[in-house]
């Protein structure tokens, strides 16, 4: 039954991946029993499945991912919100207040108001109706302060590293704090505006770079290279 | 007292253009130098808009594209979204400055029907399934127009497709083929398909051998009309290798700055 | 354009930073981001330029035909300047005729070039009453970072400067096309500062973030000899207090002389 490619070779939508008695992962589509890439990316054969890890591709949610939103409407039931998925997200108002709230007096915006950030988790989502979240468990809710910087999607656990390696090393080179959305908007405080730079330039470098390896030394590296030059200024 | 502003009217009769005697010489060589089954030179780059979710540009001849694709997202306005696919909205648009007469930014009629056989060029080749309920939108310029736009529109649209990381089938690419002087010739540029005798536009799925834009316009014996789809598929294949290297090679510059 | 909805601790950010003289890009509150020009981008146009302002692109092109005069300015060739903000340049362009946006944008840029009298539009007529030149300005928004003003300024001016036309004779009324070409008679060379106020700071060449939490903004055209001839306040509901306007024209002057050493420099 052959394959096509080795390993971690780059494919383009429309390239034979496998041909037999193969799955289709991600990334990646089956017809005629042929394996096919539906989009650019590096091409993985992982027994008798066949995936591609996509370059790009936007945020599809999941239930239990934790994201970061944004507010963009207000309604009776509830608010609408921006995760940068192909569907707006919902969030009801149930989830937050008492249930036996009435709609007329509770005054949403008060909690919620349009271009507020919230972190939230994703609950349902089946792709014919909108996400539904949740800001019901502890660490959720709305960011009052903070800087918002937006990476690919596909990139995010190289950013959380391998049992959060390199978020961590990151936290504790800037002392900034990281909070990371899977839908690829993450969260930066830190003391100064340069701490946060130093970790916006950290999480580019990790952008530009996440199919290489010794990543995070050299991240660790650049950060404390930076910051010498910065102190001697 | 200012003048009202009005049309001013034209006399470009006064400033004709000489037309060329012959298109293709003796020897079977092209205005431009080129043979008769010889694409004009190409190039092409992914992800040249920060704004957009995707984009392309592309240079073939003198024609110039710049493409953004922005999706999916909620359809919008409402009613033009579909319960169980995402929609394409797919605008074709030369700019004024784009061909020898300036041109007015409003959309022409042949702006709408491109805009219209383009997106339908692009949407066997998309996982529209995916995403029932939103829109896909998918934005051509011509920045300069020499012959052959909406083939290299397409071109270009499924680069910007594939670097907005949109599930696709497969890439899809377009090229033309049309007579010139009584030869079939490949990739006409502007002044051959306006003297020329046919023009055929093709645009190609490569994996699937599949033609998902097919027009004609002229006059072709069928002989000639099949040997102008031969041409022009070949054509496509040939640009195809360019569109995978235009994708790959964003990639290989991040891993030579390691 | 749609307005985007402004995240609400991004404003309290700009807004902070700003309190303590900086700006979320480490810039200080009168500098530029880096100016890329380059010119004779599009060659079958008669002049053209493409120009990036930090990440703000914009494509200029100008072509130039034969019309009738109008009629109270029978010996003076025409100009028109058209912008389009093209929706590929940001998620809240929407295809469709220009907005006010777009049209304001064109107005302001054909001000200062208009009233600076760069082109000379004299010598652009051919028979007085009857047949002069039609200079078409059409600016492409291609990248929406902010400041969409400036940028377009700067590129008009650089596309009119790339302009050839080509050279002609009048024979029996009629326009015969010479061998060679000619530059656009150029005179002036306006530039475009445009001053946006956020809270109580006066800041340039916003980019687009802070751009969406400013209060109002003044663009000031001023020519080669420093003198002003055109402004445009807009950009939100707030204001501008006179002081405020006489400190930016100094600023204006300093300001339109660097740039215009770019510009014109090429």
């Amino acid at each position: 039954m052959p394959v096509f490619y080795e390993k971690k070779q780059l494919v383009v939508p429309g390239d034979l991946l496998a041909e037999g008695d193969y799955v289709s992962g991600d990334s990646t589509y089956k017809k005629n029993g042929k394996i096919y890439a539906n989009r650019l990316g590096l091409v993985d054969y992982n027994g008798k499945i066949v995936h591609v890890v996509a370059l790009k591709a936007f945020y599809v949610p999941a239930p239990g991912d934790l994201v970061i939103g944004k507010i963009v409407e207000t309604t009776p039931g509830g608010w609408v919100i921006d995760i940068k998925a192909p569907h707006l997200a919902r969030l009801r108002a149930s989830d937050v207040v008492e249930r036996s709230f009435k709609p007329e007096t509770t005054d949403l915006p008060s909690i919620f108001d349009v271009g507020d950030l919230i972190i939230t988790k994703v609950v349902e989502y089946d792709r014919t109706r909108d996400p539904i979240l949740t800001v019901r468990e502890p660490g959720l809710g709305k960011i009052m302060r903070g800087q918002l910087i937006e990476v690919t999607p596909t990139k995010i656990p190289r950013v959380i590293g391998r049992q959060g390696s390199m978020v961590g090393m990151i936290k504790k080179e800037t002392g900034c704090q990281l909070t990371i959305g899977q839908n690829g908007w993450i969260l930066i405080s830190g003391r100064s505006p340069e701490d946060e730079r130093l970790a916006i330039m950290a999480l580019r470098k990790i952008e530009a770079e996440s199919h290489t390896s010794g990543l995070t030394d050299r991240v660790t590296e650049m950060i404390i290279k930076e910051r010498k030059s910065l102190e001697s200024n | 007292m200012k003048a009202t502003k009005k049309k001013t009217k034209k006399e470009t009769e006064t400033l004709s253009k000489k037309k060329p005697e012959t298109l293709v010489d003796k020897k079977g060589i092209r205005l431009d130098g080129r043979k008769l089954d010889e694409l004009r030179p190409v190039k092409m780059e992914v992800g040249v808009l920060p704004n957009a979710d995707g984009s392309a540009y592309l240079e073939q001849g003198r024609n110039k594209v710049l493409v953004g694709v922005y999706g999916p997202k909620e359809a919008h306005p409402r009613h033009i979204a579909q319960q169980d696919r995402a929609v394409i909205q797919c605008r074709y648009h030369m700019a004024p400055f784009s061909v020898d007469e300036r041109k007015s930014p409003a959309p022409s009629r042949r702006d709408i029907e491109l805009s219209k056989v383009i997106r339908e060029a692009l949407e066997p080749a998309v996982f529209l399934e995916y995403y029932p309920k939103t829109s896909i939108q998918v934005y051509i310029e011509i920045l300069q127009a020499d012959g052959g736009t909406r083939c290299a529109g397409i071109t270009t649209a499924a680069l910007a497709l594939a670097d907005a990381g949109i599930p696709m089938r497969d890439l899809v690419v377009a090229c033309a083929a049309g007579k010139a002087d009584g030869k079939i010739a490949l990739d006409l540029m502007d002044t051959e398909d306006k003297i020329g005798d046919a023009d055929v536009p093709v645009a190609y799925m490569p994996n699937l051998e599949a033609i998902t834009l097919l027009q004609m316009d002229g006059n072709l014996s069928p002989d000639e009309f099949e040997k102008a789809i031969n041409m022009a598929v070949e054509g496509c294949k040939q640009l195809y290798v360019k569109q995978k290297e235009a994708l790959k090679s964003k990639y290989v510059v991040e891993e030579a700055e390691e | 354009m749609t307005s985007p909805i402004v995240i609400r601790v991004k404003k309290k950010r700009i807004i902070e930073l700003l309190a303590s003289g900086k700006r979320t890009d480490g810039r200080g509150p009168t500098d530029y981001r880096d100016i890329k020009i380059e010119s004779g981008v599009i060659e079958r146009a008669e002049g053209s330029a493409r120009v990036l302002l930090g990440k703000t692109e914009v494509i200029v092109g100008v072509k130039i035909s034969t019309g009738t005069p109008f009629p109270d300015v029978p010996d003076t060739g025409v100009l028109t300047v058209n912008a389009e903000l093209v929706p590929l340049a940001s998620p809240d362009f929407e295809p469709g005729p220009p907005g006010e946006d777009a049209v304001e944008l064109a107005r302001v840029v054909d001000r200062g070039i208009r009233e600076s009298k760069a082109i000379d539009l004299k010598k652009l007529c051919v028979e007085s009453g009857k047949l002069v030149f039609v200079v078409f300005v059409d600016v492409y928004i291609l990248n929406h970072d902010g400041n969409l003003i400036d940028a377009s300024a700067i590129a008009a001016l650089a596309a009119l400067m790339n302009t050839k036309m080509f050279k002609y004779e009048v024979v029996d009324g009629e326009i015969v096309k010479k061998p060679g070409y000619t530059p656009l008679p150029m005179v002036n060379y306006p530039i475009a500062v445009t001053f946006a106020k956020i809270g109580d700071k006066i800041l340039l060449d916003t980019g687009l973030d802070e751009e969406q939490v400013m209060d109002a903004r003044l663009t000031m055209t001023l020519d080669k000899d420093g003198n002003v001839c055109a402004i445009q306040k807009g950009g939100g509901s707030g204001y501008f207090t006179k002081e405020e306007i006489l400190d930016a024209t100094k600023t204006a002057l300093e300001k339109t002389e660097e740039l215009r050493k770019i510009v014109v420099k090429g």
